[in-house]
């Protein structure tokens, strides 16, 4: 048994509303496995089937070899949740929050006690953990989330969103804390609709666009399904751009060359870049175009979702926040 | 139940179904559970209360100002002219009444609980479903039970007087708890109904003025119109009153303690039963 999760053309409708639609998906023990996709994609859906909240509709599921809907109340021992809304007391301290889980958990009490100072320990929440939730900040919130997930020590997490609405620091803060678990042997699972998250956290990424699983691997992989690489030349002037523009398209993949008319860059894709380097700067020197800069660029994953839904992630999550409207 | 570090863990096989002894077992262990799940989510309802004590302010002063008002202001026009003290007739009346707005907070706290998403970490733990829902009962019903004798201490203060056996009179404070407590699962039925704590909050209103104010709780049904004194002869309220009423001041209970009972068990098995369904069938 090397997958931790196994999900089976699992679809979820409402009503008319389709969810999800014959989704399949392995996740190996032991992994991070990143879910990428715009808002209203289907990612929460997916997580609550996993974690029991929600029954799909068809389809079947296995997480840690229990079937989500016969062995619902077994598996809920074994996995933990964070949710985009961080599910903690106000009224109630970071300390007592997570013996509360942990008593959920039904954890022995002194097991509890002890595992509750790790976590706060871990998280960096020591000098706030008597202290009400109220007065947490946004960061120290999630953090106290994650550890009253991670209580009774399970062998599989989901975090949805889990840094959606932080500021910068305490994302890369929470970076380190996932980090850390995987380290230690937990398989998570992660939905992100930040494809640099994704890309620094996940082994494998699922990218679902409008409830269905568009592209699947590891961030390499899919990077290299967006094709090719790209080639930036950067020159003085406007007038300039254009005409190494002209020079460039030529040795494009698809005879085309994007033009970056504020920072005077063009740009083209190829299959190979490197091989080109040479022959195109001869070619601009020829034209006595000169060149600021020349960098042989990997696509990102922002191009890699272009390419698979032929819109940017931004336009994705706008469209289906529209939807919703 | 084991808990597994990530690293030790192996694939468990799921227990197969169990012949008739182990089931006996089984139904116990998920009782102690289902107890401790529920003395867990009442520890937190409490815990609530204990760090935003302004919570508790209309339990409190809310005996405080109807004994005063209905005493002093109406109690003069009402009493007049028949054979009562009006203070002994009103405490069990303002008792009921009172402990119907405290445990009415439960469908409020539970519907702000599901509109915060908080339910569904809950739900993802392996604890019992409705301990959820029988947590706020029972911290709620607790605070009430325990408001009983403050208001019995306010009421004593402005001169009401026990006539009632002893036996009676201290059970009276348990009908009333006892009735509250099926109170709090209407409650939380409406709570997991509207799923909103504004809604929730204004269904209360609806629910509880019409409920206490057309009964026996502050005037005689006699003085009523004939059509509504058909309602408050139905009125449960009206009948937990009576009894409560004759319990603390001697008087006939048969009659008034059958139809209370059966109010009672309504409360508690059908509404209880059908609040849990509604709440396991959330998704």
């Amino acid at each position: 048994m090397d997958n931790a999760i196994e999900v089976r053309q699992i679809s979820k409708s409402y009503g008319k509303v389709v969810a999800l639609e014959n989704v399949d998906l392995n996740v190996r023990r032991g992994s991070v496995m990143g879910l990428l996709g715009p808002n209203g994609a289907g990612k929460t859906t997916l997580v609550r089937i996993l974690t029991t909240l929600l029954r799909p509709s068809s389809g079947s599921a296995t997480v840690l070899g229990y079937d989500v809907v016969r062995h619902a109340r077994h598996l809920r021992s074994y996995i933990g949740l964070a949710g985009q809304s961080a599910a903690v007391d106000d009224l109630l301290t970071g300390r007592e929050n997570i013996h509360m889980a942990g008593r959920l958990y039904h954890m022995p009490k002194r097991e509890v006690q002890k595992r509750a100072q790790d976590l706060l320990e871990q998280f960096d929440l020591v000098e706030a953990a008597d202290r009400s939730v109220k007065g947490y900040s946004g960061g120290m919130r999630r953090r106290l989330d994650l550890a009253a997930s991670l209580v009774a020590n399970p062998p599989m997490i989901f975090l949805d969103e889990p840094t959606t609405g932080l500021d910068p620091r305490s994302r890369l803060e929470l970076w380190d804390v996932i980090r850390n678990l995987v380290s230690e042997g937990t398989t998570v699972l992660l939905t992100t609709q930040y494809l640099e998250e994704a890309d620094q956290l996940a082994d494998e990424i699922t990218v679902i666009d409008l409830g269905k699983v568009i592209a699947q691997g590891t961030a390499d992989e899919l990077k290299h399904q967006a094709g090719s690489e790209f080639i930036e030349v950067t020159v003085r002037d406007a007038e300039e751009t254009r005409r190494a523009a002209g020079v460039l398209s030529n040795f494009a993949e698809n005879n085309e060359c994007d033009i970056n008319e504020e920072d005077n860059i063009a740009s083209i894709m190829v299959e190979d870049g490197a091989p080109l380097m040479v022959q195109i700067v001869r070619s601009l020197d020829a034209e006595d175009i000169a060149v600021a800069n020349m960098a042989v660029r990997q696509p990102t994953l922002d191009d890699v979702f272009l390419a698979l839904t032929g819109r940017t992630a931004e336009e994705a999550a706008t469209e289906s926040e529209q939807d919703q409207d | 139940m084991n808990l597994h570090t990530a690293n030790e863990w192996r694939p468990q096989t799921v227990p197969p179904s169990t012949p008739v002894r182990e089931a006996i077992g089984s139904v116990i262990y998920e009782f102690r559970w289902l107890a401790a799940d529920t003395a867990m989510m009442a520890w937190r309802n409490l815990m609530h209360y204990r760090r935003n004590p302004e919570t508790l302010m209309s339990t409190i002063a809310g005996p405080v100002m109807f004994l005063f008002l209905f005493n002093y202001v109406f109690g003069g026009a009402i009493g007049a002219g028949r054979d009562f003290n009006y203070i002994d007739y009103l405490v069990p009346g303002v008792l009921i009444q009172n402990n119907l707005f405290t445990v009415m907070n439960t469908g409020i706290g539970i519907a702000s609980d599901l509109q915060k998403g908080f339910v569904d970490r809950y739900r993802s733990l392996p604890m019992a479903r409705s301990a959820v829902l029988g947590g706020r009962v029972c911290a709620t019903s607790l605070i009430s039970f325990v408001s009983v004798y403050w208001t019995l201490a306010i009421a004593m203060l402005f001169g009401m007087r026990f006539h009632g056996d002893l036996l009676p009179v201290l059970l009276m404070p348990l009908v009333v708890g006892v009735f509250c407590f099926g109170v709090a699962w209407l409650s939380a039925l409406v709570g997991v109904t509207v799923r909103n704590a504004e809604t929730a909050s204004a269904s209360t209103f609806f629910i509880t003025i019409p409920l206490t104010f057309l009964s026996s709780t502050f005037v005689p049904v006699e003085t009523m119109p004939g059509w509504l004194q058909a309602f408050a002869e139905v009125n449960p309220i009206t009948h937990v009153v009576n009894l409560c009423r004759n319990m603390a001041q001697g008087g006939p209970l048969e009659s008034y303690a059958w139809i209370t009972a059966f109010w009672i068990a309504l409360l508690i098995i059908g509404v209880g039963t059908l609040a849990t369904w509604s709440y396991r069938r959330i998704s």
